[in-house]
C-alpha cells in the first residue's frame, strides 16, 4: 500500500517537475502551428519510428532478448492493412486492430524459438522469420499482380479524413505517448522487474520464482504488438505499401536507434530515433557541398555514412547519445564547479 | 529427378559450401558471427574487376593479386575493428559486423556504382557449357567452382588437422584461455581465421563474378550461404558442406517443383526447422549453445 502510494508521488513528482511536463505538453501542441511543412513531415516520422524504437527497447533493452525481426513485424502490420483495404476495402477502425492481433500471434511465433536458444541463436531465429514475412507479403504482391504496391486511402470518419500533416502529428503523437506510457509502465511494474531478471540471467531468475517462459513470450507479444501497430499506421501514413520498404537495412535501422540512443533506456529510444531519422536529411545536405560522383550516389552515401556512425558508437560510445549526454553534463558541472541537479 | 536438376543443385551446393567455410571458420576460432561475410564476398569480386582492368592481359596474376587483396582484407577488418570485440558481449560483435556490412555496400556502390561488370570478358574468356555426362551440362565457371570447393575442403582439412597454425586455430577455439596460456597469440590466429575467411569469400565472389558477372545485389548470396553454415553446425567444415548440400538441394527443389519466389526465403526455413530440432546442427559441439 504504502509503495503504490509512494509511487503515484514519484509520478506527479514536484511542482518544478509539474511545471517543466507542462511546459513540454504546451510546446508540442504548439509545434504544428508554427513548423514548416517540411519540418512537420520530419517530426512526424520521428514519432512514427519512436514507436518502433520503444518496442525493441522493450523487447532487447529491458528483457535482454535479441530480435533482428522489426522489419518483419512493420510488414506485417503494413501487409494486415493493405490486404484488408485490398480485398474488404476496410476501415481503420477494423484494420488497426486486425493489424494489432496479427503483431500479437507473430509476435508468440517469433517468441516461440527463444524458449529453447539464447543470444545469437535467438537473433537468427528471428532474422529467419523475417525473411518468411517477407516472402509472403511478395508472394501476395505477386500472385494479385501489385508489382507497385498497394495503394491505401487516408482513414475517415465521415467526411473527415486524416491527410493533413498537422492532423498526422496529432494522431502519431497520440500513439507515441501511448507507447512510451505503456513502456514507463512496463518498467516500473512487475513485468518490468521480472524482464530485468531475466535479461541478467535467466536462470537466477527462474531459481526466484519468475516464469521465465511466460515472462519471455509476453515482451515478444507485447513488443511485436506495438511493432506492428507502427506498421500500419506507416502504411496510412505513407498511403502506400510495398515488400521493397521492409528489408533488413530497416531492421538494422532500429537496432542502431536503440544502440546509438542508449541501450535499455527509453529516452535513449526516442533519442535514437530521432537521430536515425534524421541522419539521412543531414547526409543528403552534406552531400550537395561533394563530388558529383558522390552527390549522384546519395542512398550509397548515405548507407556508407550509417555504417561509420554505428560502428563508432559501437566502438566509442557503447552507452550511446544518452551516455555521451550525461558525460558531458557531468564534466561541464565539474569544470564550472556547479553541483549536478 | 533428372540428372540435370542432380548437377544444378550441385553446383549450388559447391556455392554455398565454399561461402559457408568463412562462417565456420570465424565461429569456431573467436565465436563471433560474421554478418558481413556476403559483403566481404561481393569485395572479393569487385576486387577481381580492379585487378582485371589493371592486369587485362595476365588473368593469372589478376587473379592471384585479387586473392591476396582477399586475405589482407580480412586481417586489416580484424585489426581495425574485430581485436577491440575481444571480451565484449557476443551482440555487440554482430552488430560492429552488420555496421560493416552496410559500410562495405555503400562503399562499393561509391566506388563502382550499381552497373553489372564482366570480368571474364576482360579477358576474354567464354564460360561455355561443359557437358559433364551425356544430357547433363553445366557452364565451365560452374564447373571451376566445384573443383576449387572440392581443393579449399581438402586443402583446410589438411591445413586444420596437420599444421602448427591449424592446431593453434583449434586450440584457440576449443579453450581460448589455455591456448593463450600456453603462449599461443591469440590475436594473430584471430587475424589469420578472418583472411581464411575472407580469401575463401573472395575466392567464391570471383568464379562467381566470372560465372554470371559482379553487381551490388551479389551480398545477398552470401546471406543465403550462411543457413548452411548453420544446418551444419557453426563450427564444423564437414557440417558446412552438408548443410550447404541440404540447403541447396531444398532450395533447387522448391524453385522447380513449387515457385520460383521461393528461392530467397527456403535456406532461411530450412534454418528455422534446424533451429527448433537441433540447434546446434547436424555435426556442432552441443555445449557450445549455452556460452553464446
Amino acid at each position: 500500500m504504502s509503495q503504490r502510494h509512494q509511487y503515484a508521488k514519484e509520478l506527479g513528482g514536484t511542482w518544478q517537475r509539474r511545471a517543466r511536463f507542462a511546459w513540454v505538453v504546451a510546446g508540442l501542441i504548439a509545434l504544428p502551428f508554427v513548423a514548416t511543412p517540411f519540418l512537420l513531415d520530419l517530426v512526424n516520422q520521428v514519432l512514427l519510428a519512436s514507436i518502433g524504437a520503444l518496442a525493441l527497447t522493450l523487447l532487447t533493452g529491458f528483457a535482454g532478448l535479441i530480435s533482428l525481426g522489426t522489419a518483419g513485424l512493420l510488414a506485417a502490420g503494413a501487409y494486415a492493412v493493405g490486404v484488408l483495404v485490398h480485398e474488404a476495402n476496410a476501415p481503420f477502425w477494423v484494420t488497426l486492430p486486425a493489424a494489432a492481433i496479427l503483431g500479437a500471434l507473430l509476435g508468440l511465433i517469433f517468441g516461440l524459438p527463444s524458449l529453447r536458444l539464447r543470444g545469437l541463436y535467438l537473433a537468427i531465429s528471428t532474422l529467419g522469420l523475417h525473411f518468411v514475412v517477407i516472402y509472403l507479403g511478395g508472394e501476395y504482391e505477386a500472385r494479385e499482380i501489385l508489382s507497385t504496391g498497394i495503394m491505401i486511402d487516408p482513414p475517415s470518419i465521415g467526411r473527415w479524413s486524416l491527410s493533413s500533416g498537422r492532423d498526422w502529428y496529432f494522431v502519431l503523437l497520440s500513439f507515441a505517448a501511448f507507447a512510451l506510457l505503456i513502456s514507463v509502465n512496463l518498467q516500473r511494474s512487475r513485468t518490468g522487474r521480472a524482464w530485468r531478471a531475466l535479461r541478467e540471467r535467466d536462470v537466477v531468475a527462474s531459481a526466484i520464482g519468475i516464469d521465465v517462459q511466460r515472462f519471455k513470450l509476453m515482451a515478444f507479444i507485447v513488443s511485436a504488438t506495438m511493432t506492428a501497430v507502427a506498421g500500419a499506421l506507416f502504411a496510412y501514413f505513407r498511403n502506400f505499401v510495398s515488400i521493397d520498404a521492409f528489408s533488413l537495412y530497416l531492421t538494422v535501422q532500429y537496432v542502431a536507434m536503440i544502440i546509438i540512443g542508449g541501450m535499455g533506456s527509453i529516452s535513449g529510444a526516442l533519442l535514437g530515433a530521432g537521430f536515425v531519422i534524421l541522419f539521412p536529411y543531414a547526409i543528403e545536405a552534406i552531400a550537395g557541398f561533394l563530388p558529383a560522383r558522390f552527390s549522384n550516389a546519395v542512398f550509397a552515401l548515405d548507407y556508407a555514412a550509417f555504417g561509420v556512425i554505428m560502428i563508432l558508437f559501437l566502438l566509442l560510445e557503447p552507452a550511446g547519445l544518452l551516455g555521451f549526454w550525461r558525460r558531458l553534463r557531468y564534466s561541464l558541472s565539474t569544470r564550472f564547479g556547479r553541483p549536478l541537479p | 529427378m533428372s540428372l540435370q536438376l542432380l548437377a544444378n543443385i550441385v553446383v549450388l551446393a559447391a556455392i554455398y559450401a565454399l561461402v559457408s567455410i568463412g562462417y565456420v571458420l570465424i565461429y569456431r576460432v573467436s565465436r563471433v558471427l560474421n554478418l558481413a561475410h556476403g559483403e566481404l564476398m561481393m569485395v572479393g569480386a569487385y576486387l577481381l574487376v580492379a585487378t582485371a582492368d589493371l592486369f587485362s592481359g595476365d588473368p593469372l596474376v589478376a587473379l592471384a593479386l585479387a586473392g591476396i587483396c582477399g586475405l589482407v582484407m580480412g586481417v586489416v577488418v580484424y585489426a581495425v575493428l574485430m581485436r577491440w570485440m575481444t571480451g565484449e558481449a557476443v551482440l555487440t560483435a554482430v552488430l560492429i559486423t552488420i555496421a560493416l556490412g552496410i559500410l562495405l555496400r555503400g562503399s562499393v556502390i561509391l566506388i563502382w556504382t550499381t552497373q553489372q561488370f564482366y570480368p571474364s570478358a576482360t579477358f576474354g574468356w567464354r564460360n561455355p557449357p561443359v557437358p559433364i555426362m551425356p544430357g547433363v551440362q553445366i557452364s565451365a565457371a560452374s564447373l571451376a567452382v566445384l573443383i576449387m570447393t572440392c581443393l579449399v575442403y581438402v586443402g583446410l582439412f589438411i591445413f586444420m588437422q596437420w599444421t602448427r597454425w591449424g592446431l593453434r586455430m583449434r586450440a584457440a577455439g576449443q579453450n581460448p584461455l589455455l591456448a593463450e596460456l600456453r603462449g599461443i597469440r591469440l590475436h594473430g590466429v584471430y587475424a589469420f581465421a578472418w583472411g581464411l575467411s575472407t580469401f575463401t569469400a573472395s575466392l567464391a565472389g570471383m568464379l562467381m563474378a566470372l560465372d554470371s558477372g559482379v553487381e551490388s545485389t551479389m551480398a545477398t548470396i552470401g546471406l543465403k550461404a550462411f543457413p548452411a553454415a548453420l544446418v551444419g553446425g557453426l563450427d564444423s567444415l564437414l557440417g558446412a558442406a552438408c548443410g550447404a548440400l541440404i540447403v541447396a538441394s531444398a532450395e533447387i527443389a522448391a524453385i522447380q517443383y513449387v515457385n520460383p519466389l521461393l528461392s530467397d526465403v527456403v535456406p532461411f526455413v530450412v534454418l528455422l526447422i534446424v533451429l527448433a530440432i537441433r540447434p546446434w546442427g547436424l555435426f556442432g559441439s552441443r555445449e557450445q549453445l549455452d556460452r553464446v
